[in-house]
């Protein structure tokens, strides 16, 4: 069945999953649902303490058996421990078809690809898979299917209970033996916990592993003691050079740079530019130059932000420092200047579900104004995808895009138009992650497109002085470079489904086949 | 009949190893005036034929978009420097460079190569325009004789590194080392009716360096300046190119010298500065550069 990007959903997989194809961002508006409540088990007799010594003792406590779904954060990024020791328990205990629920899973869990082979994990729920797991999914050696999720929608299906966690895990960089955690201080500082809280709310079984055990109470909780079952004390979770980097080097890259300065001349010359804007940026050498590009835009205009949104930078927490933002809202820090930012009285801690969940009745990405993103590819319908890579293997993830495009007046998406000799402006996208009626503009090295769909923005621009283009002429530009790209070859077989924020399908990817030319070209 | 770009607009000339792809596939963005496409220092000595390769399919294969093409090819007393100029041309180059000039017979030398390069490979007859490099003491002391040597020569440039090496000094950051060379540059190109363009600025994390010294050259009478990074770009096109309130008072210089003339009248005052027919010239500069530099607006005119 087509669904409203034009992408082909086998009826298969619709039976398989009982979902709906995506017919628009605006669907489900004012639906009724009930959320799910999870089995949750009474603590009186504990004693005051929940700690267990050990992961397989905790896992025989909670019941662990074959088909389980299991979840947990990715807050400790690349320097991750928690998912590949809970893993190497189950996997030693013989347990077979387990879920992974992850908010995103990276090249930290490269280890857990023999369990994805030999059966004990069957199925992946996720932002997205990077690494060897990507290659694994891919190379069809996951069992089940492989679902990628915004971080608004996976909240949505654990709060709808379309998702059943199981089991959550969460690593907390410090926790009492009462199961009160936070996202600061310990080896792990990780700053925030967002992506953990609708785990912890909605799981049947909440763990919380530490490396860093402190005395009752560990207060303000980011997750609260009322909802953990057990509490393990491990040697340590995460390796904190990669958890929280220093500062990125601000880019010398002058492609980046003029991109940048682009993005920031579209930017201050839309109407949303005013007292009392919003705005969010991605980590990548283009965004952050935006930001330090608007920072001095914003001063020389005598122009202040009301809220800055993240997945968080020091660039965006310099705002706050330098009085350029009233506060912060924060789901994730990415360098030791955001862990550090966390302490300030006018930086919030967010949940992921307060972020972006499509099915509450708010989120903060509603409220946006700006949000600068990046894409692997664009088309010319502004869909983006930035889930699958040009060789048809996953190896990104959905994380917040579609859901901060689609709140956002103004979304934004800046990339270079031909990356490593691939078109990131194209005919047609791998794969649709994120539908081009969120996208409003595209901004590359060769010009920028703004979406038809916005004749307001078109206007707003009439005399501003860029390389504005059609996106047809951008892909145009792209491809008198690279020349017209072969489509990526794919199998029959659908190993994940690229999952709309609303838990409809965007689209589905195949398992990749090796490169063939066709006969003509040989 | 020679290529009538020998004026053209040149504020920046930024240098790019013609052996990289990356860079050289898509300069064109950061809009320089022109680019030098470099055989010479860039390239390693057995990477010449390498460098000369995807030179040429470079220049036969992209669209620039306008920006004028110059090849820098090896010295005189190298044996590469015949092949470069051929494969320079055969690619459709505008000009070539030539480096380490020391006198008109280098300047005739080559022109007699670029002259047998574009009769072989069916190319107007001068259409390949050339610019000299000065980088010793006695490409200075030769400079006018180097600047009218040849009706292809558009302009002279003056390279700091070799310069100073020759001069038994060294790059300083201050310009003091350069100040000689420069004065006499510019004076021998203004007189034989010449471009003159400076050295490169080598310190790319002092931006702030950089921007003294293409205020200095700018105010010396260079005509711009050679770059080694896209980001020097933007300060050079800044400085050299007239505000709009330089274009509205060139106007109004133009305007009042044209109507004092009729009236008789030699010597005058516009916004309170004196002004003489000795302006007129300039005022004209001013609105053309306007014009060639791309900021021009016709309701300046006023």
């Amino acid at each position: 069945m087509l669904n409203a990007v034009g992408r082909e959903i086998p009826e298969e997989i619709l039976r398989m999953t009982g979902k709906e194809v995506f017919q628009g961002n605006g669907h489900y508006d004012g639906i009724v649902y009930r959320k799910h409540g999870p089995k949750t088990t009474c603590v009186i007799n504990s004693g005051g303490s929940k700690l267990k010594k050990t992961i397989q003792e905790v896992l025989v406590e909670c019941g662990i058996r074959d088909g389980m779904t299991v979840s947990f954060h990715h807050h400790f990024r690349d320097g991750d421990y928690i998912v590949n020791m809970v893993m190497e328990e189950i996997h030693a205990m013989g347990i077979k078809n387990i879920t992974i629920c992850a908010s995103s899973l990276g090249k930290a869990h490269d280890p857990i690809v023999p369990y994805i082979e030999d059966g004990t994990i069957t199925g992946i729920y996720s932002s997205g898979v990077r690494g060897k797991i990507g290659e694994a999914v891919s190379g069809g050696k996951l069992k089940g299917l492989a679902v990628m999720c915004s971080h608004g929608g996976r909240v949505r299906a654990i709060e709808t209970g379309e998702v059943q966690i199981d089991i959550a895990f969460i690593g907390a960089p410090t926790c009492d033996e009462y199961g009160n955690c936070r996202g600061i201080g310990g080896r792990s500082n990780c700053g925030v916990l967002s992506y953990a809280m609708a785990d912890a709310g909605y799981a049947d079984r909440v763990v919380a592993i530490t490396d860093c055990l402190v005395p009752f109470p560990n207060f303000p909780a980011h997750i609260s003691m009322t909802q953990v079952d057990y509490v393990v004390e491990v040697e340590a979770i995460g390796d904190p050079a990669k958890i929280a980097t220093g500062a990125a080097k601000p880019t010398t890259d002058q492609r980046k740079l003029l991109m940048a300065e682009y993005c920031t001349k579209f930017v201050v010359n839309t109407p949303y530019f005013k007292d009392g804007f919003s705005y969010q940026t991605g980590v990548g050498g283009a965004s952050i130059a935006s930001t330090v590009f608007l920072a001095r835009e914003m001063k020389k205009r005598n122009i202040r932000m009301r809220f800055g949104v993240g997945g968080l930078t020091k660039p965006m927490c310099d705002l706050l420092i330098n009085g350029q933002t009233d506060c912060l809202l924060d789901t994730q820090d990415f360098d030791l200047a955001a862990v550090e930012s966390v302490k300030d009285l006018h930086h919030f801690r967010i949940s992921a579900g307060e972020y972006a969940n499509p099915f509450n009745k708010g989120a903060v990405v509603n409220k946006l104004d700006f949000v600068i993103l990046a894409a692997l590819e664009v088309d010319v319908h502004f869909n983006c995808n930035v889930v699958v890579g040009s060789d048809g293997v996953i190896a990104g993830a959905q994380g917040g895009h579609p859901d901060t495009a689609a709140g956002a007046k103004c979304a934004i998406v800046v990339t270079p138009l031909s990356q490593g000799r691939i078109p990131a402006v194209c005919t047609e996208v791998t794969t649709v992650t994120t539908p081009g009626e969120s996208i409003d503009v595209v901004i590359t090295d060769y010009g920028i497109a703004i979406n038809p769909a916005r004749p307001d923005l078109i206007q707003a621009m009439k005399n501003v002085d860029l390389p504005f283009r059609s996106i047809e002429e951008l892909r145009d530009i792209a491809y008198a470079i690279t020349g017209r790209p072969e489509k990526v070859q794919f199998m029959d077989r659908v190993v994940g489904i690229i999952e709309s924020r609303d838990g409809t399908i965007m689209d589905v990817v195949r398992q990749v086949k090796p490169f063939m030319f066709s006969e003509e070209r040989v | 009949m020679i290529n009538d770009n020998r004026k053209r607009l040149r504020r920046t000339m930024m240098f790019l190893n013609a052996q990289k792809p990356a860079l050289i596939k898509d300069p064109y963005i950061y809009k320089p005036d022109s680019i030098i496409l470099d055989l010479e220092d860039a390239v390693a000595e057995n990477q010449k034929d390498v460098a000369r390769f995807s030179l040429y399919h470079a220049l036969r294969s992209i669209d620039y978009c306008g920006i004028e093409r110059v090849v820098r090819i090896n010295a005189l007393g190298t044996p590469y420097w015949r092949e470069d100029i051929r494969c320079a041309v055969a690619g459709g180059c505008d000009a070539v460079r030539i480096p380490k000039a020391e006198s008109a017979e280098d300047i005739r030398r080559a022109e007699a190569v670029v002259d047998s390069a574009e009769k072989e490979f069916g190319r107007p007859e001068g259409s390949v325009l050339i610019m000299a490099a000065i980088e010793s003491a006695r490409g200075v002391m030769k400079a006018l004789e180097i600047c009218e040597a040849s009706a292809r020569l558009f302009g002279i440039a003056l390279s700091g590194g070799d310069y100073t090496k020759d001069l038994q000094t060294h790059i300083t950051g201050t310009g003091i080392e350069l100040m000689g060379a420069r004065q006499n540059l510019v004076i021998a190109a203004r007189a034989a009716g010449v471009q003159c363009f400076d050295t490169v600025y080598t310190d790319l994390d002092d931006m702030e360096g950089f921007r003294r010294d293409v205020e200095t050259i700018h105010l010396m009478g260079f005509d711009g300046k050679s770059v080694i990074n896209p980001r020097q770009i933007d300060i050079v096109h800044e400085i050299y190119t007239p505000s709009k309130e330089d274009v509205e008072f060139a106007w109004k210089v133009i305007r009042e010298i044209d109507a004092k003339r009729q009236s008789g009248i030699g010597v005058f005052t516009v916004d309170g500065k004196m002004i003489d027919i000795a302006f007129y010239d300039g005022a004209k500069r001013t609105i053309a550069l306007a014009k060639a530099s791309g900021m021009y607006r016709e309701e300046w005119e006023c």
